[in-house]
């Protein structure tokens, strides 16, 4: 080997985990051209984020989404990656690692960051196969092959570790049991009542706890097959997954003879009882602390790095931290103190058992050392910088524990967090240690855009994603202006807005995409698929009738009139006219489910039946057999009517005021098949109980007794709003008017991929009002253009299909026989 | 590198800035031939390199195509996803002979 001709240093490092793939980066920032890194992995993977495992074993994030760095990054950065290969012992005299394969490397510097193994407890039968611990990529194989293949699973241990094992194993649709040696679960961080919180909760969501239980063997002949308890209690399973707690990896520093306690003994600038030896992560002991969270990495790897660099002042010293687990729907925190030490500790608790809320803050001489949050877990970066911080308290002590917007508006609580009000030195993300001044200092010197620019310059939200939110708050908040001014552009191929394009497209009759990207000038000849099909939906709208349809502009789902799954299949989705069918109708649709083999028949929310997982090429033949029942499109992939909810109403319910089916069917029989620039949803309720939900759709109807009170603007989606009143009428044939100039309003105003909700809180239901209340000619003229232009909508979509129109859409290009 | 030419019927077979999917693949995953607006052909493999979606279904735009799964923008010409999106799906040789589209198939199956 011929080494002299580098004259850099050789950094070597042991162990491709977070800690110190984290160092790499933070070196490379600082002073990327001293050192030649090279660094070894047991694991055959590249760095990825250990913590997203939970997600991974949920189902959430694939592990592709969990890499951290991938082989690019080791390769641009000329970083060497042995992996797959465990380094076996250190000489620390010749200054070299050997790995277990025989590669032998000198280094000038040496970085351990090997880790924690997990405790495995002497128990008889913990060798056989279905035993697991929850560490790395392979033990989540493991437990992902036993709930393909195996029904039952065995936590044991109640920790963070072990509830999201035992959270992801039931998601992944196995029996779960959780055994735990301790009364309460994670008693290490949380107080009783929060953790008996907890088990309430995951009780409900059909996971087993054996608290108090001491396991004492593991039994089975080929595969597990029962783990028996202390008392006596046996629990039949087919996988045991060990979670009871991890040891510094520290066998390698050990034999090498470094000052080894619990953990690699480290001083504050990260190095080893060797100068030229350092050591991050878990594997360390800092002050006779061991670590088992990454925030505290993240600071070690700063100040590794920096020393590295040649910075000799930079020097860790470990801070309060937090807490929180990783299953969907469950919100926990914790820092500190868990509850008062004596007397003159004073303890604030607030509780709200119908919403599952509590809180507990504890404060010792006017300073808060301790906060348990379950239910309602906002506040918990505000509590922990005032821990940090040693804020005195004693001011805010009563609306202390009903959260920052409280305690600081000292009036009415606002609604989340104020992103604008939060000083720049709230700490956003815990894991990062990133604050709301970073990141506004990143969006500003950067120019970024959006949260993965932000996660890429900041780190902020990109371990384990708790703060997403509130870094989105802060993005927007930060770029306001010139998020809006962006919007206002339909896309990068021009600086148009979209209303001015739509009054050039009337004005200078513009009737083709070419002649409005030539009127506009546009910088793709071509345009994107983002503006395409607004573009194109804007001149359907324009010219009823005249212009022809772009197939190539428009989505997929519009394209084939089916919605596309994630598997590549189709969904089908017939309509039902209100809600309402028939036997036939019925017969019909099981009759096609079982000649096409449709795997998935689902009732949907919006009151009809979804057929799921049809082949493309056998799209035409289920819409034949379902056309001659009758049954047409739902449209439930297009930018048109989807469905009108209604209620049972005055035909058969007590309290039904008018035939609220009946006016429903009128409905969507009047507006089916018109596009629209986003999706559209109607409901008639009988009365204001308002079964049909009338007061989250983009129009909604309640009949009282004295007629019919419209409603227009409600979304039950992604920003839930409810509707704002229109006006009361007294007849059927005012409401079919009113939908009418409805419609013709949204579809003529609103901003392309724009749902009603968003348009009215835009321009503002007083002027709705004025163009469809006081403009009586204006609102006829709306309705009748609409009907116009539905002349030329309404034909079914299938029907052309099914009889052969577009036929190669659907097929596959065949091979050529003279080939 | 050798190739085995496969003649998958006429140009009109494929609509201007459509696609479609082969009834045969390369080494077991799909293949699509993609028809740009000036008529320019290119294949690629027909998985998206975020999670397989389709391209062929996609919306195409000048020599790019966009997902229609997560809407990730990809290189017509060498299945490379457009930044900030990292990955590539594999792209095939096309000729035009007489108005016939011919694919190329790696004689030796390569992956
Ligand atoms: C099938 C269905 C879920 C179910 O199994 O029940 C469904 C399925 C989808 N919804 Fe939905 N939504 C369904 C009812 C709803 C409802 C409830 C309702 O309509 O009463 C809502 C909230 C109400 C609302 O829209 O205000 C709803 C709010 C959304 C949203 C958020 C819209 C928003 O403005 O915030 C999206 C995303 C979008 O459209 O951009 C969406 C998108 C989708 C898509 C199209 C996602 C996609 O792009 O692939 C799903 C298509 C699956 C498929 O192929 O069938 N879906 N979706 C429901 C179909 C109803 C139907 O019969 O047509
Ligand atoms: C399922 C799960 C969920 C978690 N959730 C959270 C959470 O929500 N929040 C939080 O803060 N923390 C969480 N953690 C903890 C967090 O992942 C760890 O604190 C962090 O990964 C420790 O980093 P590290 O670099 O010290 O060790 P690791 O990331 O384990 O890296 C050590 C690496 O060194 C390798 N190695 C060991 N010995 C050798 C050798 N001799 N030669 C070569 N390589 C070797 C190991 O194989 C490993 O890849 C979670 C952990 C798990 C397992
Ligand atoms: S809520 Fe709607 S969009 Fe989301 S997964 Fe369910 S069906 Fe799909
Ligand atoms: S599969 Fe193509 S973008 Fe997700």
């Amino acid at each position: 080997m011929n080494m002299i001709s580098d004259p850099r240093l050789h950094l070597v490092v042991i162990g491709n985990g977070m800690a110190g793939m984290r160092t790499v980066e933070e070196l490379l920032k600082r002073d990327g051209g001293r050192y030649r890194v090279t660094v070894f992995g047991a694991e055959p993977h590249v760095n990825y984020n250990r913590i997203m495992l939970s997600s991974v074993l949920a189902g959430d994030k694939t592990l592709d989404e969990i890499v951290i760095n991938p082989q690019s990054w080791y390769d641009e950065n000329g970083v060497t990656l042995i992996s797959g290969d465990p380094v076996k012992s250190i000489d620390r005299d010749a200054r070299t690692v050997t790995s277990v394969k025989g590669v032998i490397v000198h280094y000038d510097r040496l970085l351990i960051a090997t880790g924690s193994k997990p405790l495995a407890p002497p128990l008889p039968g913990i060798t056989l196969p279905g035993v697991c611990a929850f560490r790395d990529i392979a033990d989540v194989d493991k437990m992902l092959e036993a709930a393909r293949n195996h029904k039952r699973a065995v936590v044991i241990g109640g920790g963070l570790l072990g509830l999201e094992a035992a959270w992801g194993l039931k998601q992944r649709g196995m029996a779960v049991a959780l055994v735990h040696l301790m009364p309460t679960l994670m008693e290490r961080q949380l107080d009783v009542a929060a953790g008996q919180l907890l088990q309430r909760d995951l009780d409900k969501r059909g996971i087993s706890f054996f608290t108090d239980g001491q396991t004492e063997e593991i039994t089975g002949t080929e595969r597990v097959e029962s783990v028996r308890l202390a008392d006596g209690r046996v629990i039949p399973t087919d996988l045991v997954v060990l979670a009871i707690g991890i040891r510094p990896n520290v066998d390698l520093a050990r034999a090498a003879g470094l000052a080894v306690n619990r953990g690699i003994q480290v001083g504050d600038d990260m190095r080893t009882s060797d100068h030229d030896i350092f050591s991050v992560g878990e594997c360390v002991e800092h002050n006779g602390q061991v670590f088992g969270l990454v925030a505290p990495l993240w600071d070690q790897a700063k100040v590794c790095a920096s020393q590295l660099a040649g910075d000799g002042a930079a020097a860790f010293a470990s801070k309060a931290l937090a807490t929180s687990l990783k299953i969907t729907g469950v919100d926990v925190f914790s820092a500190g103190a868990l509850m008062a030490a004596d007397e003159s500790d004073d303890e604030i608790t607030l509780r709200d058992d119908r919403r599952g809320m509590y809180k507990k803050l504890v404060l010792r001489d006017g300073k808060l050392v301790g906060a348990v949050l379950y239910g309602d877990v906002a506040d918990g970066q505000w509590y922990l910088q005032l821990m940090r911080e040693k804020t005195d308290v004693s001011a805010l002590r009563d609306r202390l524990a009903f959260g920052r917007a409280f305690a600081d508006a000292t009036g009415a609580a606002a609604k989340g967090p104020d992103v604008a009000a939060m000083a720049d030195d709230t700490q956003i993300c815990g894991c990062n240690g990133v604050c709301k001044g970073a990141i506004v200092g990143a969006i500003k010197e950067k120019g970024l855009t959006s949260l993965a620019e932000v996660r890429k310059h900041t780190k902020a939200s990109a371990s384990c994603g708790q703060c997403t939110g509130l870094v989105e708050a802060i993005l927007a908040h930060t770029t306001g202006v010139t998020v809006e001014k962006k919007l206002a552009a339909l896309c990068e191929c021009t600086t148009a807005g979209q209303d001015e394009i739509r009054k050039a497209i009337m004005a200078d009759g513009l009737k083709s995409m070419a002649a409005i990207r030539r009127a506009f000038a546009w910088a793709k000849p071509e345009g994107c698929h983002k503006c395409r099909p607004a573009l194109n939906y804007y001149l359907l709208c324009a010219w009823p009738g005249e212009y022809r349809d772009d197939a190539a502009s428009r989505f997929v789902n519009e394209r084939l009139h089916a919605n596309i799954q994630k598997d590549g299949t189709y969904s089908v989705v017939p309509r039902m006219w209100g809600g309402v069918t028939t036997p036939a109708e019925l017969h019909a649709i099981a009759s096609v489910a079982e000649k096409f083999a449709i795997p998935t028949v689902k009732v949907t929310g919006g009151q009809r039946i979804d057929l799921l997982g049809v082949k493309k090429e056998d799209l035409p033949a289920v819409w034949g057999d379902l056309n001659k029942a009758g049954l047409v499109s739902g449209h439930a992939y297009a930018k048109g009517l989807r469905t009108v909810k209604t209620c049972v109403g005055s035909e058969w319910c007590r309290f039904g005021t008018q035939d609220s089916t009946g006016l429903g069917i009128k409905l969507e029989k009047m507006c089916w098949g018109s596009w629209t620039p986003h999706k559209v949803k109607f409901a008639v309720s009988g009365c204001p109980r308002n079964c049909a939900e009338a007061t989250i759709k983009d129009m909604g109807v309640v009949c009282v007794e004295a007629g019919y009170d419209i409603l227009v603007g409600g979304n039950g989606g992604i920003d839930v709003r409810v509707t704002d009143p229109l006006v009361r009428v007294t007849s059927e044939d005012d409401v079919l008017e009113y939908a009418g100039a409805f419609m013709q309003l949204y579809r003529e105003e609103a901003h392309y991929l724009e749902r009603s909700a968003p348009w009215i809180a835009r321009v503002g239901i007083a002027y709705v009002k004025q163009r469809l209340v006081e403009d009586v000619a204006g609102r006829e003229a709306l309705c009748a253009r609409f009907l116009y232009s539905q002349k030329f909508a309404q034909s079914d979509p299938w029907a052309e299909r099914a009889e052969g129109a577009k036929a190669l859409e659907f097929a596959r290009l065949p091979e050529m026989a003279d080939a | 590198m050798d190739y085995e030419w496969k003649n998958v019927g006429p140009l009109a077979a494929i609509p201007r800035q459509g696609a479609r999917r082969l009834c045969f693949g390369q080494g077991g995953r799909p293949i699509a031939v993609f028809r740009t607006a000036d008529d320019e052909l290119f294949a690629l493999i027909d998985e998206c390199p975020h999670r397989q979606g389709p391209l062929s279904e996609g919306i195409i735009a000048g020599k790019t195509v966009t997902c229609p799964l997560h809407s990730w923008v990809i290189d017509l010409a060498d299945g490379e996803a457009q930044s900030p999106d990292k990955g590539s799906t594999a792209s095939l040789p096309v000729k035009l002979v007489n108005g016939e589209v011919f694919v190329g198939l790696a004689a030796k199956v390569a992956v």
